[in-house]
Order: C-alpha cells, then sequence, then structure tokens
C-alpha cells in the first residue's frame, strides 16, 4: 500500500508494514509519517494496532512485511539498539525506570560515558544529565534518586532519557494517562519545546482534547490498517471518531435476542476511596450488560471489589431480592457472581494442575464432604463443562499448562460455568484472541444469556460492546458517566461519553 | 502428571543405585534389619520433609523447623523431669500443640504482616533457640533425668519395625489422604500453582499458607518429643543445621521451590535418599568432607534436573499451541 509524498521528506516513515501474529493480522500493510518539528496523533481503538506500530519503530517486533525509512533510506530495527542508534526512541504507557538508581544513571543507563578504564564517569554524567534536564525546563536535581520523584518528574526524566540519545523521533504513548491537570499543562510546553528543537513526534492517545491540542498531524489506524492521515486543521472531531470506528457493526455479531426476565442484581451506591465511586445499576435477567471506558477508568476495579477481592468503601448489592454482603471471592462465589479476570494467563488457570482439577476448584466447597474431595463427582462435573465447551484433550487428568492458549481459554470458561452461577462477569473477554476464537466466545455469551444467565461484559472494543451489549455503562475516571440503550448505541456516543466530550463536539 | 511420576521412579531408581554401589562394598548393609534402622534414623527427616514440604508447596519455606523441634523437644523433656508421672501420650499431644502454634506464629506473621517467609522463619529460628536457652541456662537434660517410658516410647518395636518409623509411616499416610483427597490439600496446590488464579477461585491464599506453617510446625513439635526421647539427650543446639536437610530432601524429591509442584512419595524418596548417603558413606569408609559433597553434589543435580524438567514442559506448550494453528 504506496502512499503519496506530502510536502517535506518525512524523518521516519512505515511504507506497508504487515505483522502477523499466529491468528491474528495486528498491522496489515500501515503507512505512517513523522515529519520534523510536527506532532503527529496516532489514533485508533484497542486492537488498532498502535501497541504494534510503537514496538517495531523501536525494534521490539520484527516487522513481516513492508519498510521502515529514515531519512528516505530502507532500514531495519534487529534490536532496540538499532532503533535508538537511528535516533528513534520512545517514552512508554508505563515509565521503564529503576527507582533505586539516580536520575542520572536512569538518564545514561546503558550508554553512560566512560572514563579511564572503561568505568563510568559519574561526574560527566551527572553534569550532562543535568544539562538534558535544565534544557527541557525540568527543576530536577540529577543526583537525587527515583524513588525521591513524583509521577510527572519521572516523566521528565524519562523524556530526559529519550533525548540523552540524541533522539530525532520521539514517540510518546499514551503520556497523560497517570497525569494532573497542572502537569499535563507542562508536558505540553515540554512538546512545544521538543518540536521546536525539530524533532519528529508521534504521540498516542485516546483522549481527543490533548490531540487538538498539541498535534499538527492525525494518521488513524482500524483493525491494523491505515484507514486516512492529515493535518489537523482540516478534519473535526466527529470525522476523527468517524474514521476511527466506521465500521458495520452488526454482521460480525451473533447476538440472539434474549427473553429479559426480572431484576436480578441491583448494584446502589458502590463507591472506593481511591478507584471508584457511586457506581449503580440493575441487572435483568437474560441481560449482556456492557461496561465501556478507556483502560484506566475504573472498571475492572470495580468488578473485584463487586466479587469481593477489594472492599468498597460503600455501597450495597441486592441479588434475587436479597441484600447480600461479599467480602470475599468465595462470597461471590457462593452467591452465584462470579468473574472472568482480563488477564486468564496469570489469574486464569493453575497450570500443573490437572484439568479437572482447574475447573472443579471454585466449585469444591458444594462438591465436597466434611472437607473431602469427591472425585466421582468432580469428574462428572469437569465432564460436562469441558463437553459443553467441545474442549479437546486427551484426558481430564492431563495437566493446563500443556494444553494449548485456547484450549487453557476454555478451562477458565468451564471453571466458572460449573459454579452454576446467576451473573457472570466477562472482563475483556476476547482480548488478545483471533477472530474465529472471537466470534465462537460472543456465540457464547449469547447462548448463556439466551439460556437466563446475566452478563456483565467488560470491553474496550466498541464494536464488540454495540455487537454484544443490551445496554452499556459508561465509565470515566471511576465514575459512571453515561447509560445508553437503543438508539443511543453509538460509536460516536460511546467515544464522546468515555473520552470526556460533550455532545457539542468540545472538550469536557 | 507422567512427568512427575518419572521424576519420582527416577529417584527410586537412584536410590536402588546408591543401595547396590554401597552392597558391592559392604554387603552387610542391605539387610534387612540393617534397612530398618537406616528407615528408622531417617523418620525424623521424612516427617519433617512432609511439613516443609506443604510450606514450600505454597510458595514459602520455613527455617524454623529444627529450632521448633529443639524446643518442643526440650519441653518435654522438662515436663517428663519435673513430672515424670505425666503419660507420653499427652506428652505426644502437648508436643504437637507446641509445635503447631509455633507454626501458627510463622503463618501469622506471614499472613497479616506479609513478610516474606525466609525472613520470619530465619527470626523464629533463632528466637525458638534463644527461649530454650532462657529455660535452661543453657544446661542438658540428660538420660538418667527421663523416666524410661519417655525414652522407651519411639524404640517400642511392633512388627519389627520401631515406633518412630510406624510414626513416619503414618505421617506419610495422613499427609498422603490430605494432599490428594481435601479440599485444604487442593488448596495447597492452588495457591503455590497461581496465588493470583487462587484468589479469584474463592481461596484464602493467607490463610491457607497459615495452615501449611501449622501443619510444619505441628510436624516438627511431634519430631522434637521423638528425637529427644531416642537419643536420651535434650540441650540448645540439638539438631542443629538440621533445617537445611529438611529443605534439601524437599528439593532433591522434585519439590519446586517455586511452588505449586510437590508428591508426598516425593518428599518421602527425598528424605530416604538423603538418609541413606548419611548412613551408608560412613560404612563404606569415605570421608565425612566425602559425605557433605556428595549430599551437596545431590541437591544440585535434583534442581538441575528439576528446572531442565520445568523447561521442556515449556517447549510442550509450545508446539501444542502450534498444533492448534
Amino acid at each position: 500500500m504506496g502512499h503519496a509524498q506530502t510536502h517535506a521528506a518525512p524523518v521516519l516513515a512505515l511504507d506497508g508494514i504487515t505483522k502477523t501474529f499466529p491468528g491474528v493480522k495486528a498491522l496489515d500493510g500501515v503507512t505512517l509519517e513523522l515529519f520534523a518539528g510536527q506532532v503527529t496523533a496516532l489514533i485508533g481503538e484497542n486492537g488498532a494496532g498502535k501497541s504494534t506500530v510503537v514496538k517495531t519503530l523501536t525494534g521490539i517486533y520484527q516487522p513481516d512485511g513492508g519498510r521502515i525509512l529514515v531519512d528516505g533510506e530502507e532500514v531495519r530495527f534487529p534490536t532496540a539498539q538499532d532503533a535508538s542508534a537511528a535516533g528513534v526512541t520512545a517514552i512508554h504507557q508505563e515509565t521503564v525506570l529503576f527507582d533505586e538508581l539516580s536520575v542520572a544513571e536512569n538518564i545514561f543507563l546503558g550508554h553512560a560515558p566512560k572514563g579511564r578504564f572503561g568505568l563510568i564517569d559519574r561526574k560527566e554524567m551527572r553534569t550532562k544529565a543535568q544539562d538534558i534536564l535544565d534544557g527541557i525546563g525540568a527543576e530536577i536535581d540529577a543526583g537525587v534518586r527515583l524513588k525521591d520523584l513524583g509521577i510527572a518528574s519521572r516523566h521528565l526524566v524519562a523524556i530526559a532519557r529519550a533525548l540523552s540519545v540524541e533522539a530525532r523521533v520521539v514517540i510518546m504513548d499514551e503520556p497523560t494517562a497517570a497525569l494532573s491537570r497542572k502537569e499535563i499543562e507542562e508536558l505540553y510546553e515540554l512538546v512545544d519545546a521538543l518540536k521546536a528543537q525539530g524533532k519528529a513526534i508521534l504521540f498516542i492517545s485516546h483522549k481527543f482534547d490533548e490531540i487538538f491540542r498539541i498535534a499538527d498531524r492525525y494518521t488513524v489506524f482500524r483493525d491494523g490498517q491505515y484507514i486516512g492521515a492529515g493535518d489537523m486543521a482540516d478534519i473535526t472531531e466527529a470525522e476523527l471518531v468517524k474514521m476511527m470506528v466506521g465500521r458495520s457493526v452488526d454482521q460480525i455479531f451473533p447476538k440472539r435476542a434474549a427473553q429479559i426476565g426480572e431484576d436480578v442484581l441491583i448494584v446502589a451506591g458502590y463507591s472506593h476511596p481511591t478507584e471508584f465511586e457511586d457506581i449503580h445499576f440493575t441487572l435483568r435477567r437474560g441481560e449482556i450488560l456492557g461496561f465501556y471506558g478507556l483502560v484506566g477508568a475504573g472498571r475492572s476495579e470495580f468488578m473485584q471489589s463487586l466479587i469481593g477481592v477489594t472492599r468498597p468503601s460503600k455501597g450495597a448489592i441486592r441479588l434475587n431480592d436479597k441484600v447480600r454482603v461479599i467480602r470475599s471471592p468465595a462470597d461471590a462465589i457462593a452467591a452465584g457472581i462470579v468473574y472472568v479476570p482480563e488477564d486468564r494467563g496469570k489469574q486464569g488457570a493453575i497450570l500443573d494442575m490437572p484439568i479437572f482439577q482447574n475447573v472443579t476448584l471454585p466449585s469444591l466447597p458444594r462438591l465436597s464432604k466434611n472437607g473431602f474431595t469427591q472425585m466421582a463427582e468432580e469428574f462428572s462435573l469437569a465432564r460436562q463443562y469441558t463437553e459443553r465447551l467441545d474442549l479437546r484433550a486427551a484426558s481430564l487428568d492431563t495437566t493446563v499448562g500443556s494444553l494449548s492458549g485456547g484450549n487453557q481459554q476454555k478451562v477458565v470458561i468451564a471453571k466458572w460455568l460449573a459454579t452454576q452461577p446467576t451473573v457472570i462477569i466477562l472482563d475483556e473477554p476476547t482480548k488478545g484472541i483471533d477472530i474465529g476464537s472471537k466470534a465462537a466466545v460472543h456465540d457464547f455469551m449469547s447462548e448463556l444469556a439466551s439460556e437466563g444467565l446475566s452478563v456483565i461484559m467488560v470491553s474496550s472494543e466498541i464494536p464488540e460492546i454495540l455487537g454484544m451489549s443490551d445496554r452499556v455503562i459508561v465509565m470515566r475516571e471511576g465514575r459512571m458517566v453515561a447509560e445508553l440503550e437503543g438508539d443511543e448505541l453509538t460509536p460516536e456516543t460511546l467515544v464522546r461519553h468515555a473520552a470526556g466530550i460533550s455532545s457539542k463536539g468540545e472538550a469536557a | 502428571m507422567t512427568l512427575l511420576k518419572s521424576r519420582e521412579a527416577i529417584l527410586v531408581g537412584a536410590i536402588l543405585l546408591l543401595l547396590a554401589l554401597v552392597a558391592s562394598r559392604f554387603p552387610g548393609f542391605v539387610t534387612p534389619s540393617n534397612l530398618v534402622a537406616v528407615f528408622t534414623d531417617t523418620a525424623p527427616l521424612i516427617i519433617l520433609a512432609l511439613g516443609q514440604m506443604v510450606v514450600i508447596l505454597t510458595r514459602s519455606i520455613d527455617l524454623s523447623v529444627a529450632a521448633n523441634l529443639a524446643l518442643t523437644g526440650m519441653v518435654c523433656a522438662l515436663i517428663n523431669v519435673a513430672f515424670p508421672g505425666v503419660p507420653v501420650p499427652v506428652l505426644v499431644a502437648l508436643a504437637l500443640g507446641l509445635g503447631a502454634l509455633m507454626g501458627a506464629i510463622n503463618g501469622f506473621l506471614v499472613w497479616k504482616l506479609t513478610i516474606p517467609p525466609i525472613v520470619v522463619t530465619l527470626g523464629t529460628m533463632t528466637i525458638f533457640r534463644g527461649i530454650i536457652f532462657l529455660l535452661t541456662n543453657g544446661s542438658w537434660v540428660n538420660s538418667h533425668q527421663m523416666s524410661s517410658a519417655f525414652k522407651a516410647f519411639p524404640r517400642e518395636n511392633i512388627l519389627g519395625l520401631p515406633l518412630l518409623g510406624w510414626i513416619a509411616v503414618i505421617v506419610t499416610l495422613i499427609l498422603g489422604l490430605v494432599m490428594s483427597r481435601t479440599t485444604l490439600g487442593r488448596a495447597f496446590f492452588a495457591v503455590g500453582g497461581n496465588p493470583h488464579a487462587a484468589v479469584y477461585t474463592g481461596i484464602n491464599v493467607g490463610r491457607t499458607q497459615f495452615l501449611a506453617f501449622v501443619i510444619s510446625g505441628m510436624l516438627a513439635g511431634l519430631t522434637g518429643y521423638l528425637w529427644v526421647a531416642r537419643y536420651a539427650v535434650a540441650y540448645v543446639d540439638i539438631a542443629g543445621g538440621f533445617e537445611l536437610d529438611v529443605v534439601a530432601a524437599c528439593v532433591i524429591g522434585g519439590i519446586s521451590i517455586a511452588g505449586g509442584v510437590a508428591t508426598v512419595a516425593g518428599a518421602v524418596l527425598g528424605a530416604l535418599f538423603l538418609g541413606i548417603i548419611k548412613n551408608a558413606l560412613p560404612v563404606i569408609d569415605v570421608s565425612p568432607f566425602w559425605q557433605l559433597a556428595i549430599s551437596g553434589a545431590a541437591i544440585i543435580i535434583a534442581v538441575t534436573f528439576n528446572s531442565r524438567a520445568g523447561r521442556s514442559k515449556g517447549r510442550v506448550i509450545l508446539k501444542s499451541a502450534e498444533h492448534a494453528q
């Protein structure tokens, strides 16, 4: 997929880059151009391929096809060092820095100035670090330990580190996610300063107000494909949102109309001192309730509180007309609320355990007698649910670790269904799985709802939210900002509420 | 599962090979009566290794077992001296209770204060030994001060095996039942295998670790009485450094220091392997230096073998993942 040359020659360009992971085409012939002294915003939903682009640009991933051009010359970045040597540097979402080292050491780690005998010249390093910090207007002493700095200062250190390698291209991946208003303003000033120095900046953000504040150009990706690029001056928010989400949703999703019944779960005023406030909703029988929001909006945190992993400071729930107090996940399972965590690798299966034991683990209190497990009952329960999920394994006695990723997922889901829940919470149910498996998961969710289960689906993927949910709650910064249903459910409204843009199209 | 079984089969093979080597130099070693003696001599290590197995399985470690053993043994000995009339079963119950209490202290600190287990038990190890010193001012309780019933209990011969040996067998059977057939045993595996996942399935990870320490402490206390009665002496430093033998037995038995993988058979075989080395090498005139070196080499070989087994398991996952594509 070639792309016409724009006014000046780009410092860095991607031309027809393709990157495939098993079962997923993360990037499909994408184009991206970065110009000196300009900020280019990379815009796209989760899963659009933004992170893959960053990793390709910084030498972490090798593209399967296409060219990377620096000043029009084709280059390769076999390692992160090669990207760095070419002047491409990234400041990550979660800055990778070392608490116990000094600011100067953090800035120069891996490329410290060397003195006699090849030892680090600490004095030189400190002076150079201080120069860079002063140069970006950061009031930080290069000698202090990183752990004594606040989040914003750490960010400045990360930026200083990026500049210490004579960067020509600076990639900022969600740089404001953890910053306060004032710190964000300071970051903007810094970005302006970097522009003035002629750096080419790739700015990744979900927040439209930011993009319109500091970007000069935009590039939009969707589902790993290049959708368009241009000057910010020539586009409106509404048009950007349309480019970002525009696709026909209903074809992909097999949502069956389930019989929506009586109220099952009523949540009132759930609050947590630091993570979320006043979450309240009613979930009905057979309903799929979507929870949409940007990453870090507090959705998973609320769900964890709902199932007793953390305790809310306020709030109550009523399940099947009974007020329930849930103090632990065991209480939640006994009450009939189960949570399938987002990080199924880490929080899902126990790999060294046999399949049947994994499946029965949350159901053991019900299956055991006086603390003794009942082998026959365990096997029959495990068989029932693994068969239902069409799990292919030689024997239920084999360890989960010996199964493929997809089958491990099935074990995790079987485990939760085997508890015979009333409410099942699926956190990012299709994250990181290929398109075929996604459809299977969606089909299955639909089936669960039609059997009368109430489903809460936390998802950051707009098509999934729109395609599967009967109703959607949008969260932003720990609060419910909208509850949408029927005609209100459009990509534009979701993005607007989640990103905090008022209906007139201005940043809130 | 087959991997674990084959690992134990290899350990059995190693033990048989060891016995064959020793027998070629000194045939008397493999007579039934000597094997019974070796087994009985290894019984304390087996009991302690089973307790340690549960703790290591839940991603912890209990370095205080030998100190717990010494303190409980001393308390039993002191009670026996002061009140010779207290029957032995009462002393055994007391030893179990006192040991469990010390284990509970470890477990509580790990659970509620979330202090790393190695630090907690390093501390309590020193404290328990210190308490013995405070109780006795460093003096010994000797054989002539103990009642004959007190000393006779572990030596009681039933069907050719001393009671000490039988207790190791009984503890093995009980632990085997707990680990394979109870929800508690299942929780130990779950917590060790993946504590993050265990939380969501309704298992209280801290409480499970606490119970592991209680079991380890209880078995250490039991061993404390048996040890003092068998050797008919109690003093501050008995079983000094024995906690490392216990951990070594577990490691040789294929119990993963990273948690999540353990078998009762592995712990017992690991203890037997070490016990046979300790008993056999002096018989065939191997110098004490070589005894330590051989024990040490066995540990390193076992760990290397375990980590290699873990790695090849990783490859299997990839292969089947490819297969599934």
